[in-house]
């Protein structure tokens, strides 16, 4: 018998360190637009696929690692990220049946509400230049890589046996 | 089996913690130490980030043939040779600069001390310029420093994490910076724009003795920068009638986009303060 003792918690924390440098690893400033939020689908995936050990906290924690590491005002992205991953677990058994084309869409709508929220937060403190709709070309990206991203973390659940 | 808590009792709890983050961060310096510890996390992927940079100059300084060698060797000499001399007579200027100074009973300009970083990271976030740094507090790096190229100013550091520290550049849409025409000392705000390539003038009325050309110097005022470094050169100028100020344009002198090693400012001590007129009197 497979015993249910969670497992791999350093494998899930490595993830997320890459989406991580993923985050910050210098792009030509065109492609910057269109940068997916990493760390936000990495995210989401444990969430989807371990939602009895990976929740809102987690959620919160990597909100604001990220905060700290782009340098946004703290909390911008705890708050955002915390809320992104209370929806999802709020739909996991809905997203686990749906078709590939229905789960980018949902991956779409939340990473764009996720970076709407840490926009609202950046404009409040006078750091926003472009409109807000330029968060769209990073939410079709992550939307685009999401099954990517899942395969290759469905790889990596696999391989080191978290659970 | 304890049931766990709640998802959105968590959840209530992760926004209150959030929310009170953003406010101390925001308005009191209280939030710095969770910067700071958060930091020693957050500064090794910048540098492992910046490695394929690295690693990839090693390799091309490793593959180099001797004759260009010879030849960045011989383009160095000379360089050096010719900054020599003009350090030397900036030994002289300088000195008579202080005699003057000394007469005039003004404040003397104090050499600082500049610590060389290496920029390991770029914000990615198109809509702020910032820069990220290899040196931190554990450099004596701290918030508000003046960051340097060898061509003229860059911008100044935000935040001083425990290895690597943010530097907010003079082209970010929320920085401003007082400056001076060097050709005439005329005085003028600095704003950025948000493009690595582009700085305004606010404020200047339309009979202002500014020209195309015109390089901008730090003033010092503020407190911030140091007084008489480059920052920009103007590259237009326009006078539209029915608007109350000129619209000035201007270039940053520093290689904000190619620079890969900035100088740290550091301020030796405080500056001596300028006397009164009163005591000015008594001196006479």
């Amino acid at each position: 018998m497979i015993s249910d003792r969670p497992a791999g918690t350093g494998v899930i924390i490595v993830t997320l360190l890459l989406a991580a440098l993923l985050e910050v690893i210098p792009l030509p400033a065109s492609i910057d637009w269109v940068r997916p939020e990493w760390m936000l689908l990495v995210l989401v995936y444990w969430v989807l696929s371990l939602p009895h050990r990976i929740g809102v906290l987690w959620g919160f924690f990597v909100g604001l690692y990220h905060d700290v590491l782009v340098g946004t005002t703290l909390g911008q992205w705890g708050l955002a990220t915390a809320l992104g991953a209370f929806v999802m677990l709020a739909a996991y058994k809905r997203m686990r049946v749906f078709t590939a084309l229905q789960q980018c869409a949902v991956v779409f709508l939340l990473v764009g509400t996720v970076s709407l929220l840490a926009f609202l937060v950046q404009e409040s403190v006078g750091r926003t230049l472009y409109p807000p709709y330029t968060i769209l070309y990073s939410s079709v990206t992550s939307a685009l890589l999401w099954r990517p991203v899942c395969a290759a973390l469905r790889w990596v659940q696999l391989r080191f046996l978290v659970r | 089996m304890v049931a766990p808590a709640k998802p959105s009792y968590r959840l209530i709890i992760a926004l209150v913690l959030a929310v009170v983050m953003m406010v101390l961060d925001q308005r009191t310096p209280w939030a710095a130490p969770v910067r700071h510890a958060l930091g020693y996390l957050t500064a090794p992927i910048h540098y492992l980030a910046h490695l394929p940079v690295d690693s990839g100059e090693w390799l091309s300084e490793q593959t180099q043939s001797r004759g260009t060698l010879l030849d960045e060797n011989r383009r160095l000499q000379r360089q050096a040779l010719i900054l020599e001399q003009k350090v030397q007579r900036l030994a002289v200027l300088e000195a008579e600069n202080v005699r003057l100074r000394e007469l005039l009973n003004s404040s003397a300009d104090l050499d600082a001390n500049v610590l060389v970083a290496e920029i390991i990271g770029v914000d990615p976030d198109p809509n702020r310029q910032e820069i990220v740094i290899n040196k931190g507090a554990g450099d004596n790096v701290s918030r508000g420093q003046a960051v340097l190229d060898s061509q003229g100013l860059i911008g100044q550091v935000v935040d001083a994490g425990p290895l690597s520290s943010r530097v907010l550049l003079i082209t970010d849409a929320s920085h401003a910076m007082s400056v001076q025409v060097n050709r005439n000392g005329v005085r003028a705000v600095l704003a950025g724009v948000g493009q690595s390539s582009g700085l305004k003038l606010l404020y200047v009325p339309d009979t202002a003795d500014i020209q195309e050309g015109d390089l901008l110097v730090s003033t010092g005022l503020g407190q911030l920068y140091p007084r008489g470094y480059p920052v920009a050169s103007v590259t237009s100028v326009n006078h539209q009638a029915g608007t109350p100020f000129a619209h000035i344009a201007a270039r940053p002198t520093a290689q904000l986009d190619r620079a890969s090693h900035v100088l740290l400012v550091q301020p030796t001590q405080t500056p001596v303060r300028a006397p009164t007129p009163a005591e000015a009197d008594n001196d006479q």
